[in-house]
């Protein structure tokens, strides 16, 4: 049990995790569960499973029906939702204060009770595939699932979250209960809770709703690490849409490795500072080198930069909508000058400090509503401890240009990336 | 759960209200709302400017959009990198785009600099020079996202539906108008279109953040106070929408596509008309409430049909629509079509239950602490009541005025904008044309 910087942490005796933040400025408690399973976690046959057994959750357990749970929040005047990640699965309810015992008392009863009634797997298995399909429309989708499928042969981060649809057209309902049974444990999740309410008595009140629940199994993490890349590698696509699209992805390291954040000051250098938060936009990249080198240089019209936090390497990519007077060549010519750049000269002192002060800015952002005050507490354990949101600012601050230039020689190099190009397809249709 | 249950109880003097809101006139017409509000260090600005699409010429369609978008491209005494500079250097934001009724902005910071984002956004306002290598550039990026708008079948089914429900009126074309009026629209358009249009009367900026209301004010006398252009063109009114006659249909072949989207309802109240809060609240239970109502339930819920299908009341200033949209397989779309038609029609020819409007009010009545939790949603409500003359007291009524709301005012509302057999319907998809 702990104390620090007035989030109050502890662990139940069956393991589940508990971060309680007292926050009083309305009368608003935001309350998360994380669960550590994701995309990361899945096989081939079973992609896309996490996101689906997500979906499952809202289908309704013998004491809240299918419906019942929507309608019981949307009554209290509450908003909920999931999201399912390539780390983690998480599930928030951001309630008026009173009315928030209904979040913990859901909560509780869908980490162990779902019904995966057969026949609303039967019909969320074509709201799933419409999802995809939906996704399918857009032709940044399918640039990028190819590049991420290149990106990584090995590690399970080759497949996008919301899966394949040939696992999607074929997985069974009792995949996707063991599935849920051997992930939604209490040791394998994270509570958390900021808002207007007491410590002391919340303690209690989670003790009363999530202590009786017994703990299972360990599943066995599968989890194949992608080896090292030696070469770089390029895959195009094609479809009917006219524009052009550019997407080049580096392999970047781990949210934990002591790299993360100098590269995180390259990407505010090159493409524009941008928040960690899923929930906080970031800020125009006008003043970027990317953007003068690429949109004032008439090559591109719009470009942008994403470096996400993950428990195992990931990507940090390049994203660039292609002018309609200029190729997707046109403008990786003109991107490698930039990366030639940052490769080979440190930032200026004027950049580090500006990367610095926006990244504080974001920062103070995407802290401001009790639902992101919540978001970060587990957000950070799925990947490091609080101590990595409340240390993050202090550990920017020590950067130096000389970091930025090691990382920037030791991540942006062509034999670490894969290049993928969308344009439009050269010749009849494609199925 | 289908226990009794009763509608919150709120303390409506948490909520924006009289004694809160400080609201200042300037002389030149420009009407200031702030909040104080010191929870984060933070500070959000929006507003708007009383010019938009509708001040448009057809063939120029975009214009405004156009206008409002080069403001940032250069002033008299601050060039491209320098505007952005000075508002990238401190992690601000600043944003003016423009809709079919005004000209809005957006812009957050540190409270520290919001002195500085003010001045910004008066200079910005008053003195652009719309340079022509910086509008070039602009050009090509309106170029390019008006192409992948027409490439988008969520933005076409929009099209198609806006192209029937609204013959002859302004909203029958999109506010950000096409490549052909892009190209129609000269640098010299863009000037005189600024000149003649964008001026302080009817302007509104609001604040909400961790600064003093007064600090504020100062702020804005100083940045704004002696802007004294009048608007030279006439205000062009919103014209009423005629309900449609019969079934109309778009539908448009987008090649490729997985996915048809789809677009289904008629024109609807403005936010002035009586019938408008009934409306919303119908609106709720129609494709809203818990999971998108009763069309969720029956589109996505029972049927699996699609990821999303709900419904939208617009309001506004003018007869905005009210609609039904839904992401559907290409197969699917003549069943989604007939189980939206259903809903309406169950939803225009019987009342609500009571059930469904006591847990809908408790529902809009419940969220409102929430609503007002961040900056954003404070400035933005501040903005809807400046905008719709709600009153400084709208949001501490609010609760009355929903409760006051009967299942009887939702139907004639209801029967008042949508008619099952008269219904608009926009599809964009591929509909197994070859264009090969």
């Amino acid at each position: 049990m702990s104390e620090a910087d007035g989030v109050f942490s502890t662990r139940l005796d069956n393991g589940l995790e508990v971060q309680l933040k007292e926050v009083h400025t309305a009368p608003v408690i935001s309350s998360w569960v994380w669960y550590r399973v994701g995309s990361r976690n899945e096989i081939a046959g079973t992609t896309g499973i996490s996101h689906w057994v997500e979906h499952m959750q809202f289908k309704g357990t013998d004491r809240f029906p299918a419906g019942v749970l929507d309608r019981a929040i949307s009554r209290d005047g509450g908003y909920w939702n999931a999201y399912t990640w390539l780390d983690w699965t998480a599930y928030y309810e951001t309630m008026p204060a009173d009315r928030i015992q209904l979040a913990l008392d859901l909560e509780s009863d869908r980490m162990q009770n779902s019904r995966f009634d057969p026949d609303e797997v039967h019909s969320e298995r074509t709201v799933i595939i419409s999802e995809r399909q939906g996704h399918e429309n857009s032709p940044g989708f399918r640039l990028s699932e190819e590049v991420q499928a290149a990106a990584f042969r090995v590690h399970a981060y080759h497949h996008e979250v919301i899966g394949d649809m040939a696992d999607l057209e074929t997985m069974s309902r009792d995949d996707l209960y063991t599935h849920y049974r051997q992930n939604y444990l209490p040791s394998n999740a994270v509570l958390a809770m900021a808002g207007d309410f007491s410590t002391e008595e919340m303690l209690t009140r989670v003790q009363d709703a999530f202590g009786g629940i017994q703990d299972g199994d360990a599943r066995i993490q599968r989890i194949r690490p992608e080896p090292p890349q030696h070469g770089e590698r390029r895959v195009t696509v094609e479809g009917p849409e006219e524009t052009e699209q550019l997407l080049v992805a580096y392999r970047a390291p781990a949210a934990t490795h002591a790299d993360f954040l100098p590269l995180a000051v390259l990407d505010s250098v090159l493409a524009g500072a941008s928040s960690f938060n899923f929930f906080s936009s970031g800020i125009s990249n006008k003043t970027s080198r990317l953007y003068k080198a690429l949109i004032d240089g008439g090559q591109a019209a719009s470009v942008s930069g994403n470096l996400v936090a993950t428990i195992d390497p990931f990507l940090y990519q390049i994203h660039a909508t292609v002018r309609p007077d200029r190729t997707s060549g046109d403008v990786l010519d003109a991107l490698d000058v930039e990366i030639d750049r940052i490769c080979t000269e440190p930032i200026s002192a004027d950049e580090l400090a500006r990367a610095i002060r926006q990244a504080s800015a974001l920062f103070a952002y995407s802290s401001e509503t009790i639902t992101n005050q919540a978001f970060w507490l587990g957000y950070t354990a799925m990947f490091a401890e609080y101590d990595w949101f409340e240390t993050y600012l202090e550990r920017l601050r020590a950067i130096t240009a000389e970091d930025v230039l090691r990382v920037a020689q030791a991540y942006m190099r062509p034999s670490q990336r894969t290049v993928g190009m969308y344009s439009k397809s050269r010749g009849g249709r494609d199925d | 759960m289908t226990e009794p249950f009763t509608l919150p109880e709120l303390d409506v003097r948490s909520l924006p209200g009289p004694d809160d809101i400080v609201r200042n006139q300037l002389p030149n017409d420009i009407t200031l709302l702030v909040r104080e509000n010191y929870s984060s260090p933070a500070v959000v600005i929006s507003g708007s400017l009383a010019t938009g699409a509708l001040d448009d010429p057809a063939e120029k369609a975009g214009l405004s959009s156009f206008t409002a978008l080069g403001l940032m491209r250069g002033t008299t005494t601050r060039s491209f990198e320098s505007i952005f500079d000075s508002i990238e250097s401190i992690g601000a934001s600043l944003a003016v785009g423009s809709g079919m009724h005004t000209v809005q902005f957006h812009g957050k910071a540190l409270a520290d600099d919001l002195d500085l984002l003010i001045h910004l956004l008066a200079d910005v306002l008053r003195n652009p020079v719309f340079p022509e290598p910086e509008m070039a550039i602009l050009r090509e990026q309106r170029r390019t996202a008006l192409k992948r708008r027409d490439e988008d079948a969520g933005a076409r089914a929009q099209m198609a539906f806006d192209e029937l429900a609204y013959p002859g009126h302004p909203y029958q074309q999109p506010s950000d108008g096409s490549i052909e009026t892009l190209d129609a629209i000269s640098l010299a358009d863009v000037r005189a279109h600024h000149q003649v249009h964008f001026a302080p009367a009817g302007m509104i900026l609001t604040v909400a953040g961790a600064v003093r209301a007064q600090d504020v004010l100062s702020s804005m006398q100083d940045a704004l106070g002696d802007w004294a252009a009048e608007r030279k063109g006439p205000a062009v009114d919103t014209p009423d929408a005629e309900a449609p006659g019969e079934m109309l249909r778009k539908d448009v072949h987008l090649e490729g596509k997985s996915q048809s989207e789809l677009v289904m309802g008629a024109p609807g109240p403005a936010r002035r008309d009586p019938h408008f809060l009934p409306a919303v609240l119908g609106n709720s239970i129609l494709g809203r409430f818990g999971l998108y109502g009763r069309i969720g339930s029956a589109v996505r819920s029972s049927a699996g049909l699609a990821y999303y299908a709900y419904s939208t009341v617009s309001g506004g200033y003018g007869p905005g629509p009210w609609q039904v949209i839904a992401g559907v397989n290409p197969h699917s779309v003549e069943q989604a079509v007939q189980l939206i038609q259903k809903e309406i029609e169950h939803f225009v020819t019987e009342p609500v239950t009571d059930e469904e409007l006591l847990e809908n009010k408790a529902n809009f009545i419940g969220r409102m602490p929430l609503q007002f939790e961040s900056n954003e949603g404070v400035a933005a409500a501040l903005s809807h009541i400046e905008r719709h003359q709600l009153g400084l007291d709208y949001y501490r009524t609010y609760p009355d005025r929903i409760k006051a709301i009967s299942a009887e005012d939702i139907v004639a509302a209801a029967r008042q904008f949508l008619d099952p057999d008269r219904l608009v319907i926009g599809i964009a998809g591929d509909t197994g044309e070859s264009t090969a």
